[in-house]
């Protein structure tokens, strides 16, 4: 690593440093009190948590926006896939003791999961909480080498990686077609609404995340070429 | 100082320690691990400056729960793009920084 580099670095950083410091220092004095208007306006949300509130009521656009993001990158993710090699599958561990293990942990997780999508309604949780949760007991399935019988055929797990991206721009563009602005749920619907979206977002986000994980090219026997393998790398 | 700034004070000190082991790394994974750490540096600044005088601030932890989903996103997917490079060429770093 030349010297240049780090001081180079060094010196950006530092740069960098003061000029949030800076900010930090002269920002100016907040004109709106946030908190108080989400508690004035709670009520004709579809959550009582003030956090949930913001995310699929008041703000909804931009956690439209994010999910849209999070199927970008899947289909990005899909778009980059190898062909995978035949044979048995090279993630799973044929472990009895992984497995035992699992049989024991899964129903747990898959509870917890539906819990903290529940509790997003009163209480820290929600959508991606769930959506995590339920990601990783799929990841420790596959760990195993355990199938999932109903998300074997490609088009079933697609069209759930879609669902919560569609559901959720039904939710925006309907109450646009019925004379309300974009997003903006009728308060009597309004629970209604959230609690669909959020099971629809919470199945696309683990679906999401764990697809993300298996589309990772597999390591196989490390590079295609050879030759630049026994290349010494500098760097790092 | 109070709790906001503290708070305030580790981001800048997470952003700081990110854009330098930005910088300075070549390898494409501590790249993505610097940049992880600077943006958790971004989160922490946006959450604790907001609670400045006034308690938990609902939009500003929402905003960063949604930050933090795209993060998650972007680093995965950073993740199979680096995996597909390294399949394809072998090597754990740009061709630029060798």
């Amino acid at each position: 690593m030349s010297r240049l580099r780090l001081a180079a670095a060094a010196t950006a950083a530092l740069g960098f440093a003061l000029a949030l410091a800076l900010a930090v220092i002269e920002r100016p004095a907040a004109v709106l009190n946030l908190p108080a208007l989400v508690e004035a306006e709670i009520a004709g949300a579809g959550a009582l948590h003030p956090i949930t509130a913001v995310l699929l009521d008041f703000r909804s656009f931009d956690t439209l926006l994010e999910v849209g993001v999070l199927l970008l990158a899947v289909i990005v993710a899909y778009a980059l896939r190898e062909a995978q090699p035949d044979g048995p599958d090279r993630m799973g561990l044929d472990t009895p003791l992984l497995r035992a293990v699992i049989s024991l942990l899964l129903p747990l997780m898959l509870l917890v999961g539906a819990y903290v999508l529940w509790a997003g309604a009163t209480r820290p949780g929600g959508a991606f909480q769930a959506g995590a949760i339920l990601a990783a007991s799929g990841l420790a399935l596959r760990l195993a080498g355990l199938r999932v019988g109903g998300l074997d055929r490609a088009w079933r797990v697609h069209a759930l990686l879609a669902l919560g991206l569609a559901v959720f721009v039904a939710a925006a563009v309907l109450p646009a077609l019925a004379g309300h602005a974009m997003l903006d749920h009728p308060a009597t619907l309004a629970k209604t609404i959230v609690i669909v979206v959020e099971i629809a977002l919470t199945v696309s986000i683990a679906l999401g995340l764990l697809a993300l994980f298996r589309l990772a090219p597999p390591q196989v026997d490390g590079p295609v070429f050879e030759d630049r393998r026994s290349k010494p790398r500098g760097g790092a | 100082m109070s709790t906001a700034l503290f708070h305030a004070c580790i981001g800048i000190l997470l952003c700081t320690m990110g854009l330098f082991a930005f910088i300075v790394h070549r390898h494409l994974l501590r790249r993505l691990l610097a940049f992880n750490v600077m943006g958790s540096g971004c989160f922490l600044l946006l959450v604790g400056l907001a609670q400045d005088g006034r308690g938990p601030d609902p939009v500003p932890q929402a905003l960063v729960l949604t930050g933090i989903v795209v993060a998650v996103a972007s680093t995965a997917l950073a993740l199979v793009i680096f995996r597909r490079w390294y399949r394809v060429s072998g090597e754990g770093q740009l061709p630029e920084d060798v």
